[in-house]
This record gives structure tokens, C-alpha cells and sequence, in this order.
């Protein structure tokens, strides 16, 4: 099992807007190396006759109908949001990437 | 001073691929049984499951999955017996998730395709556009960027997100690139998106309002040069909201990107916006660097195998074709190829129809849905359904021009009454005293005025030259003005000078 590069969690750390030292990416790089080798570990005891399995339940085709239920109000919406303005969710500035 | 695109067609072989969005018309979103109405006030349509809290639980609505299959089936695509949902993870405040629920290498439909027709100076020509996949997924909040000058996400301080729209379920319809249709990539690129949207909306699965977001167009363009088998750097064009656009769009990254290439520059992959106004793009976000959205099965949700009877019984209540529809309208209205083409062109063939299922003759309606109508549309660059005229207020003013009680000129004004919102055509005629003067005593008032300032050519006439009555008959409907019926005028007249 291939380990997590250093450059690896700097990508991950990128893609998150997490600013990370020097340090602290060599720290998480083998530590979640360790985490990854332990979750492969669990990947050996399936055998091939066992296909990759996305749910732990063997369901399938769960559906509802469609149907309106009534939503939170605003205020209940926002009411974990650290900011909000207009009754909208407030978010500082997003840079570098235009959606 | 920019290329031709002449040049750019006699050099290089442009190579289209669309991705169509279309939000579906269900009336609960995808995961969540919150409402999906346009437009509803900020943040009124959201839960626990759209808005991502800890401990909240999707669960697929059955009517997005419905709509979905019959979308794919409608494009001839096959329908995967297995197919899975899964995460698009990336951190971005439009999905308070920090992921999207898409699909990724388990779509509900692959290998489809759809045959479009474009007019050209050589005749009908057909292309058939192949159709990779057809995915579910969930539309995004809104973000409104707050400060700076332009309103944009460059130099705004802070965003305000509306997630009404988040979680409204989303399918992703995609081409595979379409190469061959040379200088009329531009067309294509058009009806393909018309075609798609006349078909979703013969399903009735989607309201397909462009201007509203309902259905959106990314157009991704390269060029290669002709002769060469090797693709070039593409770019994907966003914010595509009309089908003008999607052909402006196509054409002009053909002529930027043959600029660049002529230079001996390269094309950067990367994320376009249109602009509206000047009909250009501006770049956005590269792509040089790759995404990566970390996909995986979404382990929330579980798998989806439609039943076959399911899919067959969709299949056979699919409706007629839009294709099949305009060949049936055409042959029952006696339209020729051209006509019908300019109808569709000028996307007014849904609205003729509508005009006439009110009663109204097919040519007639047609003539002023394309002529008066489509004049005023362009004068004011909207399209011609926009305009606040409906199918009935025409439908009337046919009945009344057919009727004698309006003479095509005052129908004209009539028309432009509506249309500047003075009421339906009952109104406007009968606060402007519009009527139509057939009164024969003062139609001889004005025929005799037209004959004594014209007395050569109403010798004429007496002397057996009929079609020289034309100066006299326009003359009387400019006294009249343009209010006399001019077949009344002509009969007197002709009656007066013993013809």
C-alpha cells in the first residue's frame, strides 16, 4: 500500500484553503500514512470473490415520493451561521477561483 | 482588428462538445423534500439535508430518477442496470457541503444520440450529435459577491449565499466531441441545444428557461488544422443563457482561438465566461492545474437498478418526437422548407402553433409572428415570445383582419399597441377608435378628392388601364388613413370610373 506523500497533504491542504507550516505537513503526511495503511489492512481480508461495496446494507432503489415538506424558516436556517446579511449566509471572500 | 471567420474556416476544423445542465421540474428537491420554486425569497427552501448539517440523511426522489430515464431514452442512450451517486468533493461555499452529489463513473445513461437539422445556403443539412452520458446531480446555491466595483468575485470583500437552489435536482446531459460539421459549428452548436430543449420540453420534465437557468449550456470549442488527426487545447465556455449565444459563443472562441494559433501562441485550457453585451468571453478559472475532486460512491445514499418494466413503460409513453411534431405541423399547414425553417429559426414555431389551435389560419399566423412581430422583437433585440404579445391577441387580430373589421395596416398598429402594453387588441381598438371605414358615402368623399388631384390617371382607368387604379386606391387609403378596406376602395372606385 502506497503511503501519503508530503506533497500529497500539501495538495489536499491547497485544495482546503488550510495554510499549513513546514512542519505540520511532514507531521500529517506520516501520521495519515499510518491511518491509510490501517483502513488497507481491512482491504486485504476481502477476497476477490467480494466486489467493492459503497453501503454497508445490502439496499438498493430507496426512493421518496416527491413531495413538498415544509422547510426551516430563515432565521432557523441562519441560526448556526457565524455571519449573515439579508438573510443570506455570509462567507468571507473567496479568491482564486471564479464558480 | 480581429480574423475573419471565413479565414478561420478555410484553415482549421473546429471540434465542438456540449454539456448541457437542466434543472428538472420536480416539485421537491432532489435529496430533501424542500421546494423548488424560482425566485422565492433567500434562504426559505432549505433543510437539515440541503443545507449539509451534521446527522442529515438524503433519500433520492423517485420523480428526478423518472425524468432522468426518460430523458436518456428520448436521446436513444441505453439505461445502466447499476448506477451509483457519488461525491464531487471540493471546497467551494455554493455547496455548504464542501461536496456535490453527482455522478461519476456510473451514470444512469450512457451512449445515446440526437440528429439535428440546420438550414444552409446548400439546403437542409443533417448532423448527428452522440450523446456520452446522461448524469444526475444537484444544483448549487446562489452567490451574490458584495463590494469591489464590478460585482464580481475579483476584489468583492465578503459573498452572500442564497441555498434555495441547492439541491434541486440537476442532470447533466454531455456530447461526445462532434467533429465534422466545419463552418457550421456555430449552427450546430444552436440547434443541438434548441432540439435538446424542444425535446425536454415535449417530456414536460423541465420548464427549460435559459434566461432563468433552468437549462444552461457549457460549450467546449477546439480547433485542429485541417488535414491533421491531432485535437487541439480546448476551452469550456460558461454562462451560455440563450441559444444566440451558444452560437455567438462557438463562433467567436473559433476566431480567438485561430488568433491565437496563427500567432503561433497556444490555447490555454480553461474556463470561459460569455459575455453577453459584447458577445466575447473572458477568461476564468484554469484548468491547467487539475482538479481534483476526490470522487467517491456516495456512502449516504444507496445504489439505483430501475426495473426493466419500469424503463418499458416509460419507453412506451415516451411523447411524439419534436422532429415528428414539426413534420406533421408542416405538412398539415402546407408550409414550405424555407418557411418552416425560418419558423424554427426564429424559434417561433411553438407559438404559431398555439396561435393556430386558437383558430387562427396557419399562413396568417405565421405571417405575423415572422413579419410585424419577429420586426419588433429584433428592433428591440428580444426574441419574439418575450414580447409581452400573446398567441390569443393574435389569434383575434387574424379573426378581426379576416372579418374586414381590421385592414392589415391597422392591424399593424394594433399590433405595435399590445406589444407597447396599451391592452389586448379589443382594448387598443376601442380606445384608439380604431375601425375600419367602410362607410361607402365617405370612402366616395375621399375617392372623389383622390380622383380630382389625379385626373390623368383616372382618365386612364376610364380608358381601360385597371392596374393604374393603384395610384388612386393608395391615395384614398392615405386620406382614410389606412383605415379604409382597401378591396372596398378598389370596387368603388372601379365602379365610379365604369370599369
Amino acid at each position: 500500500m502506497a503511503g501519503i506523500s508530503r506533497d500529497d497533504v500539501a495538495n489536499l491542504a491547497r485544495l482546503a484553503r488550510i495554510d499549513m507550516a513546514p512542519a505540520e505537513l511532514d507531521h500529517l503526511a506520516s501520521e495519515l500514512g499510518v491511518i491509510l495503511n490501517a483502513v488497507a489492512r481491512v482491504q486485504e481480508v476481502a477476497g476477490q470473490d467480494v466486489p467493492p461495496t459503497s453501503h454497508p446494507l445490502p439496499l438498493q432503489n430507496v426512493y421518496r415520493k416527491d413531495e413538498v415538506i415544509q422547510s426551516l424558516t430563515p432565521e432557523a436556517a441562519l441560526s448556526a451561521a457565524p455571519a449573515s446579511e439579508g438573510q443570506r449566509f455570509k462567507v468571507p471572500k473567496i479568491l482564486g477561483e471564479e464558480a | 482588428m480581429s480574423l475573419k471567420y471565413e479565414d478561420v474556416i478555410e484553415k482549421y476544423e473546429p471540434v465542438l462538445g456540449l454539456e448541457v445542465h437542466v434543472e428538472l421540474g420536480t416539485a421537491s428537491k432532489m435529496f430533501c423534500g424542500c421546494n423548488t420554486i424560482f425566485g422565492a425569497e433567500p434562504n426559505t427552501q432549505t433543510c437539515p439535508v440541503c443545507l449539509g448539517l451534521p446527522g442529515a440523511l438524503p433519500v433520492v426522489n423517485e420523480k428526478a430518477i423518472e425524468y432522468t430515464i426518460m430523458i436518456g431514452l428520448a436521446l436513444n442512450c441505453s439505461i445502466a442496470p447499476f448506477s451509483r451517486f457519488a461525491r464531487k468533493n471540493y471546497f467551494y461555499p455554493d455547496m455548504p457541503k464542501n461536496f456535490q452529489t453527482s455522478q461519476y463513473d456510473e451514470p444512469i445513461c450512457v451512449n445515446g444520440f440526437l440528429d439535428v437539422e440546420i438550414d444552409t445556403d446548400e439546403g437542409i443539412k443533417k448532423f448527428r450529435v452522440e450523446i456520452e452520458r446522461v448524469h444526475m446531480e444537484e444544483d448549487t446555491g446562489k452567490s451574490l459577491h458584495m463590494g469591489g466595483a464590478t460585482g464580481r468575485i475579483h476584489g468583492a470583500d465578503y459573498s452572500l449565499l442564497d441555498y434555495n437552489r441547492a439541491g434541486i435536482p440537476l442532470v447533466e446531459i454531455v456530447t461526445k466531441i462532434v467533429p465534422g460539421t466545419g463552418k457550421y459549428a456555430p449552427e450546430v452548436a444552436r440547434a443541438y441545444v434548441a432540439e435538446l430543449r424542444d425535446i425536454l420540453r415535449s417530456l414536460n420534465v423541465s420548464d427549460v428557461k435559459m434566461e432563468q437557468g433552468s437549462l444552461r449550456c457549457d460549450a467546449n470549442v477546439s480547433l485542429r488544422l485541417i488535414g491533421s488527426d491531432v485535437l487541439g487545447t480546448r476551452s469550456e465556455t460558461k454562462n451560455v443563457n440563450s441559444l444566440r449565444s451558444v452560437e455567438r459563443a462557438v463562433r467567436g472562441e473559433m476566431i480567438r482561438h485561430a488568433e491565437l494559433l496563427n500567432k503561433g501562441e497556444r490555447v490555454v485550457q480553461e474556463t470561459r465566461h460569455f459575455q453577453e453585451d459584447t458577445g466575447l468571453t473572458r477568461s476564468g478559472r484554469s484548468k491547467e492545474q487539475a482538479e481534483d475532486y476526490r470522487y467517491f460512491p456516495e456512502p449516504d445514499l444507496v445504489p439505483i437498478v430501475p426495473d426493466a418494466i419500469w424503463i418499458e413503460t416509460l419507453r412506451a409513453a415516451l411523447p411524439e418526437k419534436p422532429s415528428t411534431h414539426r413534420k406533421r405541423l408542416q405538412e398539415a399547414w402546407a408550409v414550405p422548407d424555407k418557411e418552416m425553417a425560418s419558423m424554427i429559426n426564429a424559434d417561433v414555431l411553438e407559438i404559431v402553433e398555439e396561435t393556430v389551435n386558437l383558430g387562427a389560419d396557419p399562413t396568417k399566423a405565421r405571417g405575423w409572428w415572422l413579419g410585424e412581430i419577429a420586426r419588433i422583437a429584433n428592433e428591440k433585440e428580444v426574441a419574439a415570445t418575450d414580447l409581452p404579445i400573446t398567441p390569443k391577441d393574435v389569434a383575434e387580430i387574424v379573426a378581426l383582419v379576416a372579418t374586414g373589421a381590421l385592414t392589415d395596416k391597422l392591424a399593424r398598429q394594433v399590433i405595435e399597441a399590445v406589444i407597447a402594453g396599451e391592452g389586448r387588441p379589443s382594448e387598443v381598438i376601442e380606445k384608439r377608435g380604431i375601425k375600419v371605414v367602410s362607410d361607402d358615402g365617405a370612402l366616395m368623399v375621399a375617392i372623389e378628392k383622390a380622383i380630382s388631384a389625379q385626373p390623368d390617371v383616372a382618365e386612364k382607368v376610364r380608358g381601360g388601364n385597371v392596374p393604374a387604379a393603384g395610384a388612386l386606391i393608395g391615395a384614398v387609403m392615405k386620406e382614410t388613413k389606412g383605415q379604409a378596406d382597401a378591396a372596398k376602395v378598389r370596387e368603388l372606385l372601379l365602379k365610379h370610373l365604369g370599369q
